[in-house]
């Protein structure tokens, strides 16, 4: 008997466990996931919690009850891996050898690496890319009469480089319907040179942001947070007042992959953005954002990755070659307010383009565009996410190799023309 | 208007240059001038230096932490010398590529 294990029952290993419990021989085959946490979070949705879009209960299902019943379960923290010795020692005191081991612990906030940031933790100071930050800054939110809202990206990169732009578009959006938006001040400091990674689409978001007064400080780097007099510092010495700060700290890798000397400097696993294999062990494959693959760290780039990581993995296994090359396809909805989103798809080579989706012409999406029909989708995204995209099943008409059907190769002189 | 020593090198869109090979204290300068640094000093080069070591052992320009982890240089000092982004900065003028944080 074989063991294939898997680390991390978020988004990335909970569909890796799917498709490979439908694939490996139960005869030969034994699947064990870890995981510290009992709680499944449909973490896109966060987004919505402070705006009272989506209630906690929208977002939060047990973790078992999404992974096939010949799956092993166990809830624990790990302790420690010995990838030499193909051994993962957990906090319960047990220890586990596998032959094959895929890695999906995913990144999580750090607050800490910032000074002063935790000072007032949750109390002006908001995080909304945890559950709790999410619900804390709802119940602020409700309060809040009007002031200057700071909303700041630490240091790239991070989980959903587009979910900071939402959020002030959903801000915007939100205190408009409470009649009080003309007190309020919504800014959006980043360390990039603009709204968005990619040029042509930064070009079109910071269009959007200035129709809706949003005010942008690009190629901010955040140094610390100074809560006695409600700024935040950069490296260059420009303060950014507050009242309330929503931060998006900086994001690391698990802790344990410290530990075990597998991870960078942020924690992050050296891993070959094609292959999806990690470069030092290759019996040790990584999916979404646990490793360094220069693309989004998003969920949708973990289901991209999935039937990558599952022809290479049976490859590996077989000991034939490992065909399978991942683009760093990304497909990504951006709500912008008011029943309205954009669509963006792109990957390591093509940046998000203007055109329709998935099909050219027909769409129904809209690409690089603000329409309505792009807002069921980022609706209709949360059925999809927890009754197909978790149980590994694939989407109708979206490949996971990026397609240039339906996209329009224009420069981003005329998209800035056609935004107008 | 480009300067002589800047002439038949390969760029990429943004102004990164595609080969490192190219590379010459030159044209470090030259580009540094461009991007709003006079004079290359030690500590400049000193951190230069270290992007090109790691350039040459990965492809990759190192990212902002990989910096002042491994040139023993902080933050702040890295910002003082490189204003604005010092891990794009540099690595334009270390001839690199953009460094793959910037996704």
């Amino acid at each position: 008997m074989k063991t294939l294990l898997i680390l991390g029952a978020g988004t990335g290993g909970t569909m890796a466990a799917n498709r490979m419990a439908a694939r490996l021989d139960p005869r030969e085959w034994r699947i064990v996931v870890v995981d510290k946490d009992q709680n499944h979070y449909y973490q896109p949705g966060f987004l919505f919690l402070p705006f009272g879009v989506y209630r906690p209960s929208d977002v939060v299902k047990p973790k078992r009850k999404l992974l096939p019943s010949r799956v092993e379960v166990i809830f624990s923290d790990v302790e420690w891996i010995e990838p030499e010795k193909n051994k993962v020692s957990l906090a319960n005191g047990a220890s586990i050898q596998y032959d094959y081991l895929i890695v999906a612990t995913g990144c999580d906030i750090a607050p800490e690496e910032t000074p002063g940031m935790t000072d007032r933790w949750h109390e002006n100071v908001f995080d909304f890319y945890t559950f709790e930050g999410a619900c804390k800054l709802f119940a602020f939110f409700e309060k809040f009469q009007g002031g200057r809202v700071v909303l700041n990206v630490a240091e790239m990169p991070i989980k959903c480089p587009v979910a900071p732009l939402e959020f002030m578009f959903l801000a915007d959006w939100y205190f408009t319907q409470r009649g009080i938006r003309n007190k309020v001040e919504l800014t959006y400091a980043t360390p990039l040179p603009g709204a968005f990674t990619k040029p042509t689409c930064s070009i079109m978001l910071a269009k959007v942001l200035e129709r809706k007064n949003i005010h942008i400080i690009p190629e901010f780097n955040l140094m610390e947070v100074d809560n006695d007099k409600q700024v935040i510092r950069s490296y260059d010495e420009i303060e950014v007042p507050y009242d309330v700060f929503v931060t998006i700290p900086v994001n690391k890798g698990a802790e344990v992959m410290k530990r075990s000397g597998m991870g960078d400097s942020l924690n992050y696993i050296p891993t070959d953005k094609h292959t999806l294999q990690s470069e030092k062990f290759p019996n040790v494959f990584v999916i979404g954002d646990a490793g360094n693959v220069p693309a989004s760290k998003a969920g949708s780039v973990a289901h991209f990755m999935l039937d990558i990581l599952e022809a290479n993995l049976l490859s590996h296994i077989q000991g034939e070659p490992m065909r399978a090359r991942f683009d760093g396809h990304a497909n990504c909805f951006i709500e912008t307010g008011f029943d309205q989103a954009v669509l963006i798809d792109f990957n390591y080579e093509v940046e998000p383009l203007p055109g329709t989706f998935p099909l050219p012409g027909l769409g129904p999406f809209t690409l690089l565009g603000e329409s309505r029909i792009n807002h069921w989708g980022k609706l209709a995204f949360k059925w999809i996410y927890w009754n197909m995209l978790l149980r590994g099943i694939e989407i109708p008409l979206v490949h996971s190799h990026m397609s240039m059907r339906g996209k329009q190769s224009i420069p981003a002189k005329s998209v800035l023309s056609s935004a107008d | 208007m480009t300067a002589p020593v800047l002439e038949n090198l390969k760029l990429d869109a943004e102004g990164f240059m595609t080969d490192p090979s190219q590379w010459t204290k030159e044209i470090a300068m030259e580009i540094a001038r461009q991007e709003g640094i006079e004079t290359l000093t030690d500590a400049h080069w000193n951190i230069i230096e270290f992007c090109r070591k790691v350039g040459q052992q990965s492809g990759k320009a190192p990212t902002l932490r990989q910096i002042t982890e491994g040139a023993g240089v902080s933050t702040k000092e890295l910002f003082a010398l490189f204003p604005k982004g010092p891990a794009k900065k540099v690595a334009k003028i270390s001839g690199l590529g953009k460094p793959e944080g910037c996704v």
